[in-house]
């Protein structure tokens, strides 16, 4: 018995040293040409209808298109590192700290000479995040704000209108919408930021009293809260199955958009509340070990060429960071305050940075009190 | 068809003996298998070691490998987390055990929470499990065996679509536009719609309908094998059904009850994807901890202490009971 558990081990062990000893053949082989595939990681919803199939038909590089809802689960995938993909879309303050774990290949601008189309602003924005733009290029951007229903609001509440988010943050106005349903996105610092800007204080402080103010806030209106999910609330929103959500303004407007296609029409509404929201942008990017860097270069001159970012803005409702594709973006789009807000609700936005391991710790924590009560 | 499948085993074991005797004959075998045989390997040892090899391969190779994430330290990198060991020169290997994650899980009153919730979850689960595959596997049992493997398919037809999908088709039964809302809804019964999903409520229901059929099997099999003249011999000497059926129908067919209970129970414990899908956010189970551990704080190392530690959870008592029921039929032989 006992020789029989040793054989095993030895085995085991053998296995484990073949393996190890594979990995180091395979990063000494030469470069091959790079096979005409390309391997998407984006996020759900958010793309538009034809621009894969466009890219294919250009360039006739094969993609593989795969979708993640949490930014969570695509870092992780790309800390554990050998993902097979060759194109991921994390956010700016997640991109910020895996950039400092080397995950990201710098990017070959030669390659890209679309770059030239791309707003100086937002390339400013996100620099905060990524020094030079020398690893990612914004893909979309954004604010998380408030999405809801105004005739089951109205219901509720009497009015039709929300502006402030004291629709999600005050118990009082919370618990007359709790029937309706109430969502949240199961962002940890997303929601805490926000609930920080409607107390009034810096949303990107790391200062335990203001985490403590926070959490204290969301406890009191958590009874009221349906769930806590970041991708369900699309099409909760456009079924009328819940009534507010504090959201993704893109994903709202898609609710919108899926609402009004309804047979028996629902409609759906987006607001920046006028305490200021956070503004965040969505990078496109290229991991280290990506299997086909050079396809993916392609992938991004691509999607900055200004009728292919119009066309995917147009689609998901999401603005782009593209200054040469505004003309070619719908005028309902462009003109809408949600989307494109106005210069003086923009002063209001606030950046999202990345937060340190440490605290990061205690936010979860925080959130996982919040979330479940305890 | 008998007849037909020993007409083909007749041949080739006739075919398979001369190949055999062929290969004893070469001079590798011999040596290899006298070689083997003085250090105590047989054909017998040869086939037992198959399944020691595939556990160490698939079980312990992987366990040692989240032993070693769970005593390592945190880092920001590609793999998040310190290798153990490190060569500080040529000579000097320098070894660093963090058991602090471990202190961590006892520290912290949510992981104690987590373990206990889902511990209970999964047993009021294994309960509702038991209450009602028992009469459904009892009804298999007793039917005419013509309809037994009918009724068995039946059971067992579910598996035929993802585990997945039919989850979420429990969120379009339950959800406030749902099926049953509407239903209800419409008749008049309800006004409002009674809020059902993202509730405890539903997790149960989520559980005990997907794990059904891993109770009903085991139940049945140790149901169909019992004796029936002994509840005849019950009857005769004027025992009552209800008391027949506790003092012998349940004794005999323990060994069912307590196969389909671990059936249930384990793989409930760990749960992740009933609670997220159907549970309120106040469903607080060990995965969705682990989950959060692993994605939300990139902190592999606890992550991987909280696998472990579940782990321990549950072999102990499960390894306590198998030895009392190994007892036990030793007892009876």
């Amino acid at each position: 018995m006992r020789s029989e558990f040793r054989f095993g081990l030895l085995v085991a062990a053998v296995v484990w040293v073949a393996a190890c000893g594979g990995k180091k053949e395979e990063a000494a082989e030469a470069p091959k040409p790079e096979e005409k595939v390309l391997f998407v990681y984006n996020w759900s919803d958010y793309i538009g209808e034809t621009t894969i199939a466009e890219f294919e038909a250009k360039t006739g590089i094969k993609v593989t298109y795969d979708v993640f809802d949490s930014n969570e689960v695509l870092e992780t995938k790309l800390l554990a590192g050998k993902t097979g993909y060759d194109v991921v879309v994390p956010s700016a303050n997640f991109l910020e700290r895996q950039i400092q774990a080397g995950v990201f290949l710098p990017l070959d601008k030669s390659k890209l000479p679309n770059l030239v189309n791309m707003d100086p602003d937002i390339m400013q924005r996100v620099a905060a995040h990524d020094a030079g733009n020398d690893h990612s290029i914004n893909y979309l951007w954004g604010t998380t704000g408030v999405g809801y229903n105004p005739d089951l609001v109205k219901k509720a509440l009497g009015t039709d209108t929300l502006d402030s988010w004291s629709a999600v943050f005050d118990p009082a106005i919370a618990k007359k919408l709790a029937k309706c349903g109430i969502s949240m996105l199961d962002a940890p610092s997303e929601v805490m930021d926000s609930a920080l800007i409607y107390l009034g204080r810096d949303p990107n402080s790391e200062k335990a009293e203001d985490l403590a103010a926070a959490e204290e806030l969301l406890m009191k209106v958590r009874p009221y809260v349906r769930y806590f999910h970041s991708s369900q609330y699309i099409n909760d929103l456009a079924t009328g199955e819940i009534c507010v959500s504090l959201g993704w303004s893109g994903d709202v407007l898609q609710a919108r958009d899926r609402g009004a296609e309804a047979e028996k029409p629902v409609r759906v509404a987006y607001t920046i509340p006028k305490e200021g929201a956070i503004m965040w942008f969505d990078m496109l990017a290229i991991p280290t070990d990506a299997p086909h860097p050079g396809n993916a270069h392609e992938f991004l001159n691509f999607i900055m060429d200004p009728a292919v970012a119009g066309g995917i803005s147009n689609y998901v409702a999401y603005a782009n960071g593209n200054a040469a594709s505004l003309p070619l973006v719908s005028e309902d789009l462009r003109n809408d305050p949600s989307v494109y807000p106005t210069p003086e609700v923009k002063q209001k936005l606030h950046a999202h940075l990345a937060e340190s391991q440490e605290f990061s710790r205690d936010l979860n924590r925080a959130w996982t009190r919040v979330r479940t009560g305890q | 068809m008998s007849r037909n499948a020993r007409a083909v085993g007749d041949s080739s074991p006739f075919v398979l003996a001369e190949l055999m005797a062929w290969i004893k004959a070469l001079g590798p075998y011999r040596w290899a298998s006298n070689r083997l045989r003085s250090r105590g390997m047989t054909g017998r040892t040869a086939v037992i070691s198959v399944p020691y090899l595939w556990l160490s391969l698939f079980f312990l190779v992987p366990f040692l490998i989240v032993f070693k994430i769970s005593v390592s330290d945190i880092r920001l990198g590609m793999p998040p987390y310190d290798p153990l060991i490190t060569w500080a020169s040529a000579q000097v290997m320098e070894l660093k055990v963090n058991l602090g994650n471990y202190a961590f899980l006892w520290e912290d009153a949510l992981y104690r929470n987590a373990y206990a919730n889902s511990i209970l979850t999964a047993g009021i689960s294994t309960i509702l499990c038991l209450l009602i595959g028992y009469p459904m596997a009892y009804g298999i049992a007793r039917s005419k065996p013509s309809w037994r493997n009918l009724l068995l398919l039946l059971v067992m037809l579910p598996f035929w679509t993802s585990f997945l999908l039919r989850v979420y088709a429990w969120i379009g039964i339950l959800k406030n536009n749902g099926l049953i809302n509407n239903l209800l809804m419409s008749m008049g019964v309800i006004d409002e719609p009674i809020v059902m999903l993202q509730t405890n409520f539903a997790v149960y229901l989520g559980i005990v309908y997907s794990y059904l059929p891993f109770m009903v099997l085991p139940l049945y099999t140790a149901i169909e094998k019992l004796d029936l003249t002994l509840l005849e011999a019950a009857a005769d000497l004027g025992c009552r059904p209800v008391k027949a059926f506790f003092k012998i129908t349940a004794p005999l067919t323990k060994g069912g009850i307590v196969a389909g209970s671990m059936l249930v129970f384990i793989p409930a414990v760990g749960e992740f994807v009933i609670p997220a899908l159907l549970g309120g956010p106040g469903s607080l189970m060990i995965g969705r901890v682990l989950w959060e551990e692993f994605f939300n704080n990139r902190s592999w190392p606890i992550a991987s202490a909280v696998a472990i530690a579940m782990l321990v959870v549950l072999v102990f008592p499960i390894w306590i009971l198998q030895r009392v029921q190994g007892r036990e039929m030793g007892a009876h032989r």
